[in-house]
């Protein structure tokens, strides 16, 4: 009992304490754990934060010795040259038309399923969930041949759509398995009491399960979009021609093309970076939590 | 509410039925996209086996053509050893980066939301962009990585134009990536249960000690799940290598998708394509199943409820 008092008191103790209590030992510890970890993290740091300084450089200073990692003149015009050398506004809005209505059929999709695996009883549930489950460690680069074959035959061709159904249908695996997670937790009062009111099973899901996940929802969709955003290898086999590009394959035509403009190319990069880094400042929670929960998903 | 006892077992029986329709029409966009977009085309596959089809002119039937094709391909075991070698070397040396990482932030130390962000953000750059990135940073001549060697006098090498050290660097850069690896040993290390390590103390035992019986022992699971997971995505390795090196120099980053993929989609040799997709299937899910067996012995269950 005197023990956990003590142990209590202990972590109650202000700032000022705590530091009279580290011993010398102790702190050095920390501020040498403190100066390895910023280390790392400036060695982390320095591919985007050299992308993002050679994106503002005039091309006589890219490579000028040693780095400048602060230009003396920004060149701003390095983004205005970018947006017009080849289509990037086009480049952004296929990404978007792409990722956003994937994004939808990934949210009502996974949201559907999930429910279902969670709260409705239905012969076979088990064993239908038990095959979710499998998929996930199914390597996709088994299904690109035939998966290619069928979008072919369907006239999928360079078309959004095979980049888009398969969310509509389904949406991932792991999504479901994190919705129905997330679904479980929900009292099922609430459902009988809907059904005792008259209540189908769709407005329970509509009116009183998808307002209550919207934690869930936000993760998958975040992760949903992320995924479709970031995409190369989709849009690299299903889209020809340029019109059609996405982000992913416009940044690898500034790279081919322009291959020694790196002002350039990593202007387009920023362009292409950028979106994925102000989406992740503004969800973190959500996002270090959806993470969190894939590591559950192996138990 | 007062049913007639007769009746209720028949209402109840009739809502069950009910609940069974709705669940499985609920279900059915997750039922309706594996059957046309995973079991379709998997059993599609087995067809396109014994298939020799360019994609311009009509499918013939090869018969065995392209299992011969894969015996006597030499590139087949070039990039089964790139990939093993970039996958056996790789996770390891990943998960090994991203627990330390995990550790180190594992001691309510000050700054941690920053330290967390700086070491997730480069997993969620786009692979197109951090490829084209670290084309810069292995520059031989220009790059960050030999400008920064070059202050201590190392004339940095050839990276991604030496057929020894291609691979490594493509190592080096996947490191980058360990964000979400990290973040996850890090929920794992914050899920040990803290009564267990201060039960530890008061028995005398040191921080070493508790770590080792303790806490490893606590997220074998999590690193069983990093480890499952990182193998069956590093045997998938495609853009960095087709962005960077394009599967050179000599073939040395000629990773398996990266030849599936070509075959596929340069060559047009679709069976053949599909038969390194089965190829591919076998040996992941031979590493997948062994691991699993292997799991008894190392990772440790009955702690987890959940």
């Amino acid at each position: 009992m005197a023990q956990q008092q003590s142990i209590k008191s202990a972590s109650d103790a202000g700032p000022l304490r705590f530091w009279q209590r580290m011993s010398v030992q102790r702190l050095a510890g920390r501020l040498l754990l403190h100066a390895i970890l910023i280390l790392l993290g400036i060695t982390f740091m320095v591919p985007l934060l050299w992308t993002l300084s050679t994106s503002f450089k005039h091309p006589g200073q890219v490579f000028t010795r040693p780095i400048q990692w602060i230009p003396q003149t920004l060149r701003w015009s390095n983004y205005q040259e970018v947006w017009t050398i080849l289509p990037m506004p086009l480049f952004i809005r296929n990404t978007m038309v792409i990722s956003v209505t994937a994004l939808i059929g990934t949210l009502l999709s996974t949201s559907l399923c999930g429910y279902s695996f969670a709260r409705l009883r239905w012969p076979g549930r088990e064993k239908v969930f038990a095959l979710v489950i499998g998929t996930m460690m199914l390597p996709g680069a088994v299904l690109l041949v035939p998966q290619f074959v069928l979008f072919r035959s369907l006239g999928w061709i360079d078309t959004f759509f095979p980049l888009i159904v398969p969310a509509w249908l389904g949406g991932g695996a792991f999504y479901i398995f994190l919705y129905r997670q997330f679904c479980s937790n929900i009292p099922y009062e609430m459902d009988e009491a809907a059904i005792m009111d008259g209540a189908g099973y769709f407005r329970i899901f509509w009116q009183i399960i998808l307002p209550l996940t919207r934690p869930a929802l936000i993760t998958i969709g975040l992760f949903s979009f992320l995924s479709h955003y970031n995409d190369f290898m989709g849009p690299l086999i299903y889209l020809n021609s340029n019109r059609n590009y996405t982000l992913s394959l416009g940044l690898r035509m500034y790279q081919g093309r322009f291959g020694y403009d790196w002002h350039w190319v990593m202007a387009a990069s920023v362009i292409t970076v950028a979106p994925v880094i102000v989406i992740f400042f503004l969800a973190q929670e959500q996002f270090i939590a959806g993470v969190q929960l894939t590591g559950l998903a192996g138990r | 509410m007062a049913a007639a006892p007769v009746s209720s077992t028949r209402r109840r029986k009739r809502f069950a039925n009910r609940e069974a329709v709705a669940g499985w029409l609920f279900a059915s966009p997750w039922l309706i996209g594996f059957v046309a977009f995973t079991m379709g085309p998997m059993i599609y596959s087995i067809l396109l086996l014994f298939l020799k089809w360019d994609l311009i002119t009509p499918p013939e039937w090869g018969g065995l053509a392209n299992f011969t094709r894969l015996v006597g391909d030499r590139r087949v075991p070039i990039a089964l050893y790139n990939t093993a070698y970039y996958t056996f070397i790789g996770v390891p040396v990943q998960l090994a980066v991203a627990f330390l990482l995990a550790l180190a932030l594992n001691v309510q130390i000050r700054g941690l939301a920053l330290y967390r962000t700086i070491y997730y953000l480069p997993s969620i750059t786009p692979a197109v962009a951090s490829a084209v990135i670290w084309l810069q940073i292995l520059h031989t001549d220009y790059g960050t990585l030999n400008e920064f060697l070059r202050n201590f006098g190392i004339a940095g090498p050839n990276w991604l134009y030496e057929p020894a050290l291609a691979k490594p660097a493509l190592i080096m850069m996947s490191v980058w990536g360990i964000g979400p690896q990290m973040i996850i040993f890090l929920a794992g290390l914050q899920g040990v249960p803290a009564v267990l390590k201060e039960a530890a103390t008061i028995d005398g035992a040191g921080e070493w000690s508790q770590f080792r019986h303790i806490t490893i022992p606590i997220i074998t699971p999590i690193i069983f799940f990093n480890l499952v997971v990182g193998i069956i995505g590093s045997f998938q390795v495609f853009t960095a290598a087709y962005i960077m090196t394009g599967g050179g120099p000599e073939n040395s980053t000629l990773f398996y998708v990266l030849y599936l993929w070509r075959n596929g989609f340069e060559y047009f040799r679709m069976g053949y394509a599909a038969l390194l997709a089965w190829v591919l299937f076998f040996i992941i899910s031979f590493f997948t199943v062994i691991q699993f067996g292997l799991a008894g012995r190392w990772v440790y269950y009955e702690a987890l409820r959940s």
